[in-house]
């Protein structure tokens, strides 16, 4: 199935029907059932999902990181034109950090709390483009630079646990760039960061992203935060991608109800006395999925047919679908809040 | 301000001290509240905001006495706490209540919701069968079917429903004020707007008063009333929550409303007011904690802390800054007398 | 967590009847347990070793202490005697079933005592901190210093041997590892978010204490008291061997191992025999406790 995309440019990023079950004791969990897109170099593509959705475990694939007995992976993904799933051990190493980089929620967790930054900086510069200490260390302190951390030299010797949150996912970031990759994976990297902290991430995100051309994924549960740095969105769902297209368009006019949902729940804009119009229940565990749409035991519109068969993808336009019955016939009531959340009018920005 | 107030904090300051080496001397003090001071309104909503360091969870812990105050005095209805005159620690906890941030370690794992939820009265002398009863009644208005949950334990309950629980708990003893401390911070965006529905909903049944804490600015907006803005253990700005939004008049307040992200695609923020990381609360900079950040600092700014002052132009609006009050020295400052208000 | 009977009350207290019955936080752990096939079947030899001491009179016909010189250090098999005879003729099987009444004895009681005496030490010291609690665990310090063995053999070589003497010492030698794993855990617990919100209530200290810390604190200590068991029987039967203990010509395996030690060169199997019970009863407590401790490991 081919899923919508923006432009006819070769992608670097390439994925079909992937599919990941788990095997624990409850049970089989399958995290991720049926994802596909496209991603073209100079994307920058936000995956939306609560908790449970499946979007920290489809990077996790496409690094490659999913290897072992309790991971099934299932489905095509290609990553700068070669197949990940086919590689060995040691080639899906090598392209880690040289093609495809990562950066991570929390910094203190994925950072090594014996080396210094500039240790580690160095490390994987030399691993993957075979440069001499010095030369590393010249490219450790450019990078610093560019990810804004003050004072290079000093910083070089310090240890993550000696610097600020914001200062180590900087750090994180001037790792996972040190040998500029095509594609930048991002799990949640601001979610544990103060607000005025996440902007600055963000922006210095978007900055480097332009310079570099880097293809990016960014995945976030706070639809703000999307809508800050990414071009495209696609909004997650039980493991499944339930509506894709331009940020504009998906936010403006949502088709899926989860999204819709998503949008009218959302506090942006509203005030006390405008209730909120939360989606009902809870997530669906990963478990125990049924048959059929798997948003339809929450969903305001669900119909018998809905939970008759996996709904298909609809296309709304040429780069927007979304995969619901009811969208794809017109039958969906037409999305009458979109003006609640956008608040152009609200004049309350700085100053 | 005509309605007497509920809650008045004067002066409430805690310092922690850092000890290290090999002696365990103590190294540096974290002024994590310093000489705070506000008032709380029966019926009221207030919202605080602040960033990590900033103390607003040392304030709540504070406010509840779970931790004990170095300087500084806090009343409930005009009756102060502690001392032999004042309000027992008992008394007030019936009064107060808090609402925490993590809703599985809030709850014990062994016991089952409703005796969760019961355990309050029945500390307070309620008889056993009958702070059951309250239980299986509260367990109802927070949306929970008592046939259906009561018996659960914690770990059979998703994030949204203990959260629940931990909100009848807190009514349970039938409080006057509620203090919630980041109370939707964990939870998914969905089941944190059903959450705050039913905050809104009991806040009006039960006549409650809320002191909502969160960093989430859209949230304390959505649910407040007044909001006060803490930076490094300090207040400051507070006012009515529209005005504050729509007329932020300290640098800080304005720089953190710039952050937030605007969801509009087509006005993305290009620029960061603030640049750097909240600093840490560990001995803090003199005179204007914010001023290492500010781009408006100046020599005073070192010199004098500024005090919260009332806003010419407005009546509730209070901001701490030497560019917003007359005569301060600031190149900023406005001509004219004003009022000092704390 | 799909429950889709709905259930209708009569009262609250019906409510708390269920919670009872509710899979509960136990319920959790005897389903795991049930899966562990290897604890269960050690469980189920534990049960067997512990039945026929209790039982002894009835499996066999012979009295343990009934001596006789021609029967001396008959092999296994002998007619009448199929686990053979020790050095004064007394049958081997009768000693070893009668003998494990003493061995298990001074391997429960010991810990039973040092837990609740210890216990309770360690749950105060753990919930008051401060002042109280360095008076509690630097007393315990001072006995900890010791080697458990040095220590018991101590307190017996003062008191004297006999089984109540041993009993005493053992429980003297537990009690400080208890008090420190009490208060170790009870610290751990009082930290915790539900107990902050227990005294955010404006709940007294001993309802804190009842309705919160107990119920949490209780399981963990309690395998590790499980598996001091198999440390007490070693140690007993260790008195014994050495004379501390357990007097002649009472039954008990550390004192059968002792009289047997010469018989080792004439019928090794015989002689082997009580060593190998001790070990193998040792083994048992450890596995359960091992067992239910990994059961209790639920991540809930």
């Amino acid at each position: 199935m081919t899923p919508a995309s923006a432009t006819e440019a070769t992608p670097v990023v390439s994925v079909r029907d992937l599919r990941v079950r788990f095997a624990t004791r409850e049970g089989t969990v399958h995290a991720v059932n049926g994802v596909s897109f496209d991603l073209v170099p100079g994307e920058v593509l936000g995956i939306l999902g609560e908790s449970g959705s499946g979007k920290s475990v489809t990077l996790r694939a496409l690094m490659g990181l999913l290897s072992g007995s309790r991971a099934r992976v299932e489905g095509e993904i290609r990553v700068a034109g070669l197949d990940v799933g086919r590689l060995t051990e040691a080639e899906t190493a090598a392209l880690r950090g040289r093609t495809i980089a990562m950066i991570f929620q929390e910094p203190m967790l994925t950072l090594d709390p014996i080396y210094t930054i500039g240790e580690q900086i160095e490390e994987t510069i030399i691993r993957h483009e075979g440069l001499s200490w010095r030369a590393a260390r010249a490219r450790a302190l450019e990078l610093l630079e560019m990810v804004q951390i003050p004072d290079g030299p000093r910083r070089l010797k310090a240890y993550p646990h000696e610097m600020s949150g914001g200062m180590r996912q900087r750090a994180m970031m001037a790792i996972a760039l040190s040998c500029r990759p095509a594609v930048l994976l991002a799990d949640e990297p601001t979610t544990a960061l103060d607000v005025t902290v996440q902007i600055q991430i963000l922006l210095l995100l978007r900055k480097l992203q332009r310079e570099f051309g880097m293809a990016v994924i960014f995945v976030t549960h706070d639809v703000g935060v999307s809508d800050e740095i990414a071009d495209r969105l696609a909004v997650m769902y039980a493991g499944r991608f339930v509506e894709t297209g331009p940020m504009d368009a998906v936010i403006r006019a949502p088709r899926h109800p989860y999204t819709q949902g998503l949008l009218t729940s959302s506090v942006h804009g509203s005030f006390r006395d405008h209730r909120l119009e939360a989606i009902p229940g809870m997530p669906p565990a990963l478990s125990e999925l049924s048959p059929g749409c798997a948003f339809a035991p929450r969903c305001r519109h669900v119909e018998d047919r809905c939970v008759a068969a996996d709904p298909p993808e609809y296309r709304v336009a040429p780069d927007h679908a979304a995969r619901c019955v009811r969208a794809s016939d017109g039958s969906l009531p037409v999305f009458g809040t979109a003006t609640a959340t956008l608040s152009p009018a609200e004049g309350e920005r700085a100053g | 301000m005509t309605a007497a107030p509920l809650v008045s904090v004067r002066n409430l300051t805690k310092h922690f001290p850092v000890k290290g080496g090999v002696f365990r001397r103590t190294q540096g003090v974290v002024q994590a509240v310093d000489a705070l001071a506000f008032d709380l309104l029966p019926g009221e909503t207030l919202g605080v905001v602040g960033e990590s360091g900033c103390g607003k969870s040392t304030m709540a812990r504070l406010l509840m006495r779970l931790t004990e105050p170095d300087a500084g005095e806090v009343r409930f209805a005009g009756e102060a706490i502690g001392g032999r005159a004042g309000l027992s620690l008992r008394d007030l906890r019936r009064r107060m209540q808090m609402v925490f941030q993590d809703s599985y370690a809030s709850l014990n794992p062994r016991l089952p919701v409703v005796m969760s939820v019961a355990y309050g009265p029945f500390a307070h002398g309620v008889r056993r069968a009958k702070a059951l009863e309250r239980a299986a009644t509260l367990l109802e208005a927070v949306g929970l079917e008592p046939g259906l949950f009561a018996h659960r334990y914690p770990h059979q309950l998703s994030g949204g429903q203990r959260q629940r629980v931990n909100i009848a708990r807190a009514l349970a003893i039938e409080p006057r004020v509620v203090i919630l401390d980041e109370a939707v911070s964990a939870l998914d965006k969905s089941v944190a707007a059903q959450v705050l529905n039913l905050l809104v909903d009991l806040k009006e049944r039960f006549r409650l008063t809320y002191l909502f804490i969160s960093h989430d600015l859209g949230v304390v907006r959505y649910l407040s009333d007044r909001v006060l803005v803490m930076y490094l253990g300090k207040v400051v700005e507070v006012g009515p929550v529209a005005e504050v939004w729509a007329h932020p008049r300290h640098p800080y307040t304005r720089a953190l409303l710039a952050a937030m992200p605007t969801m509009d695609p087509s006005r993305r923020t290009t620029e960061a007011l603030v640049s750097g990381d909240p600093p840490n609360p560990i001995n803090p900079p003199s005179g204007c904690r914010f001023r290492t950040r500010c781009r408006f600092a100046e020599e005073v700014c070192a010199r004098r802390e500024p005090p919260l002052s009332t806003l010419p132009d407005a009546t509730d609006h209070t901001a701490a800054c030497h560019m917003l009050a007359p005569d301060t020295g600031h190149s900023l400052a406005p001509a004219g007398g004003a009022r000092e208000s704390r | 967590m799909s429950d889709s009977t709905v259930l209708t009350l009569p009262s609250p207290e019906a409510a708390l009847l269920l919670a009872r019955r509710g899979r509960g936080y136990w319920k959790n752990v005897w389903a795991r347990l049930r899966e562990d096939k290897i604890t269960i079947a050690v469980i189920v030899v534990l049960v067997a070793i512990i039945l026929s001491a209790v039982l002894a009179p009835f499996l066999t016909p012979h009295d343990p202490l009934t001596t006789s010189v021609l029967k001396r250090l008959k092999p296994i098999g002998t007619e009448g005697h199929w686990l053979g005879t020790d050095e004064i003729g007394r049958d081997l099987w009768a000693r070893m079933v009668y003998g494990g009444r003493l061995s298990l004895l001074c391997g429960v009681l010991p810990v039973a005592v040092a837990l609740v005496v210890g216990g309770t030490l360690g749950v105060v010291a753990g919930f008051a901190g401060g002042v109280v609690n360095s008076a509690i665990m630097r007393s315990m310090d001072v006995l900890y210093a010791f080697p458990s063995i040095l220590l018991a053999i101590a307190i017996c070589g003062i008191l004297g041997s006999g089984i109540g003497n041993t009993i005493l010492a053992l429980s003297v030698t537990f009690i400080p590892p208890l008090v420190r794993i009490s208060e170790a855990v009870t610290t751990q617990v009082r930290s915790l978010d539900f107990v902050e919100a227990a005294r955010a209530s404006g709940s007294r200290t001993t309802l804190i204490l009842r309705y919160h810390i107990l119920n949490n604190v209780l399981g963990p200590i309690l395998v590790y008291a499980t598996s001091l068991i198999s440390i007490s029987i070693i140690l007993a039967s260790g008195l014994s061997f050495l004379g501390l203990g357990v007097t002649p010509p009472s039954a008990e395996w550390g004192l059968m191992l002792n009289n047997l030690r010469q018989a080792i060169w004439v019928n090794p199997l015989v002689a082997a025999l009580p060593g190998a019970m001790i070990f193998l009863t040792s083994m048992c407590f450890n596995l359960t406790s091992d067992g239910i401790r990994q059961a209790m490991d639920v991540r809930l």
